[in-house]
């Protein structure tokens, strides 16, 4: 099976996607992430106005078979979480880069540090797979 | 170099997600776990269980040796019937939970899990000695489980009208024999439905018209919630070679009468029982949101520590659940940690879910 990996995305080792509109970026997991955990069943949001350093736990996304810390791919103050997953967690199963994003951050920087593109993740993923 | 089940390929052909289980490729879901979950609490479903150990015992001994192997008592049964059971050690640890069937006189069939397979078969070995009775592994028989409430409407065009009253007359823990098909009102799921054992060459051909009759695969990830909810232990998390079922709330399981009846391992509970039990086995539900896991810790206040032996989600209740062992004056309430924190959790007496309801 492959996962899908949109182009106009940046990716994070951590297999978070990171989409920026002017002056907010939008942060989920990818559609290889959710196909490894599966069905996710719980999610922990941080809270708005968290300031964020590069990497650090934010968020958990927990599915019946484990949970996985999500690490915040950009530095940033949270202006948004998607509430919906709190009811609907599984909405990061069916529309990972869509209706299943996890927070919206303003970012401290105008650069963004050790982001992949959507081939150098997918370099990431296939070499995760061997 | 992983085994395959006589269903592997159709698996594959569903699109489902494989996993290792003891040595086997086993299908964990076909799409969605929790949808396979629904699926066998509100409908049908199914599940290759092929993987599972299926031996045979023949000869005039067999009964006299199994009164002596198994914690509970095979006297009651009938042809046709079928028992849920402990194998113990001489310490009373668990060595397998095991489902033995009564065929005719003299001969008896066991399902014992795919896990402990060499181990069983080892003990058996060890202890057959100086009986008059064969042993005789069964790899060339698949099973499948079809579990749900729509199980018996769904399956009744695959079969003739006289054929469909002998399934509809089986009562639970019975099986008949139909044509290729040792079907048994046996599950693990806490639904209606049953388990079918059948020639591995007829294996996929049944699968397929399963298929045809609207019975959805589910895999292993679904039938761990649901005999999770259904108060179901798992051996090698529920329970092992270092505890008792008397520790495992499996003592409903133990036949203690006849009392000279001289089972392996019987001494060993019975100074337990006199020495006073220790721990129990329990249901736990967390309160707030999230899910609990396997060796999380328990903690009751003023009393002492236990841990939890099969943690999950329940799709049904949408709540975290889990089999936890705990001191035996645990009352109705524990603290449970998860990520550093304690976090307040109900105790209750297992089944979590009865016929797709909350039951606590």
């Amino acid at each position: 099976m492959t996962n899908s990996v949109p182009k106009t995305l940046k990716y994070s080792k951590t297999h978070e996607w990171i989409r920026q509109d002017e002056d907010v970026v939008t942060i989920g997991i990818t559609d290889h992430a959710q196909c490894m955990l599966g069905d996710l069943v719980y999610v922990e949001l941080p809270h708005i106005e968290t300031s964020l350093e590069l990497g650090q736990e934010c968020a958990v996304v927990e599915s019946v078979k484990a949970a996985a810390d999500i690490y915040c791919p950009v530095p940033g103050e949270i202006v948004e979480i998607n509430e919906s997953l709190f009811d609907s967690p599984q909405l990061v199963n069916e529309d990972p880069y869509g209706k299943g994003w996890l927070f919206r951050l303003r970012p401290f920087e105008s650069t963004f540090r050790e982001l992949l593109s959507a081939d150098e993740y997918t370099k990431q993923v296939a070499s995760e797979a061997h | 170099m992983s085994k395959k089940t006589s269903l592997h390929g159709c698996h594959l052909q569903s699109s489902a997600k494989m996993v290792d289980f003891a040595g086997w490729d086993m299908p964990l879901h076909y799409g969605s776990q929790i949808q396979e979950h629904h699926q066998v609490r509100q409908d049908a479903g199914m599940f290759d269980v092929s993987h599972m150990t299926v031996v045979d015992f023949t000869g005039k001994d067999s009964a006299k040796w199994l009164r002596h192997l198994l914690a509970n008592n095979i006297d009651r049964l009938t042809p046709g019937k079928a028992l849920y059971t402990c194998m113990l050690n001489e310490q009373g640890g668990v060595i397998d939970d095991l489902i033995v069937y009564k065929m005719e006189d003299d001969f008896y069939r066991l399902v014992v899990n795919s896990a402990t397979r060499d181990k069983d078969l080892a003990w058996f070995r060890k202890q057959i000695t100086g009986y008059d009775l064969t042993m005789t592994e069964r790899p060339d028989t698949a099973m499948i489980a079809v579990q749900g409430p729509q199980v018996r409407a769904k399956i009744a065009a695959l079969f003739t009208s006289e054929e469909q009253q002998r399934l509809a007359n089986l009562k639970p823990f019975t099986a008949v024999q139909v044509n290729d098909l040792f079907i048994a009102r046996t599950g693990y799921t806490g639904e209606e439905g049953f388990e079918i054992i059948l020639p591995v060459e007829k294996a996929t051909a049944w699968w397929q018209k399963l298929l045809s009759a609207d019975i959805k695969p589910c895999g292993l990830g679904a039938r761990d919630t649901l005999r999770l909810e259904a108060g179901l232990n798992l051996y090698g998390s529920d329970m092992d070679e270092t505890v008792t079922p008397l520790e495992s709330n499996l003592a409903w399981t133990v036949a203690f009468e006849p009392q000279d009846r001289d089972f392996i391992g019987r001494k060993a509970l019975e100074k337990q029982q006199a020495e006073g039990i220790q721990r129990k086995l329990v249901g736990i539900v967390l309160q707030g949101q999230g899910v609990l896991r396997n060796h999380q810790k328990i903690k009751v206040e003023e009393i002492g520590e236990g841990e939890i032996t099969s943690g999950s989600f329940s799709p049904t209740l949408n709540k975290g659940i889990a089999l936890a062992r705990v001191p035996a004056s645990t009352g109705d309430v524990c603290l449970v940690e998860m990520r550093g924190k304690y976090v307040p959790a109900q105790v209750v007496k297992p089944p979590f879910v009865r016929q797709g309801k909350k039951y606590f």
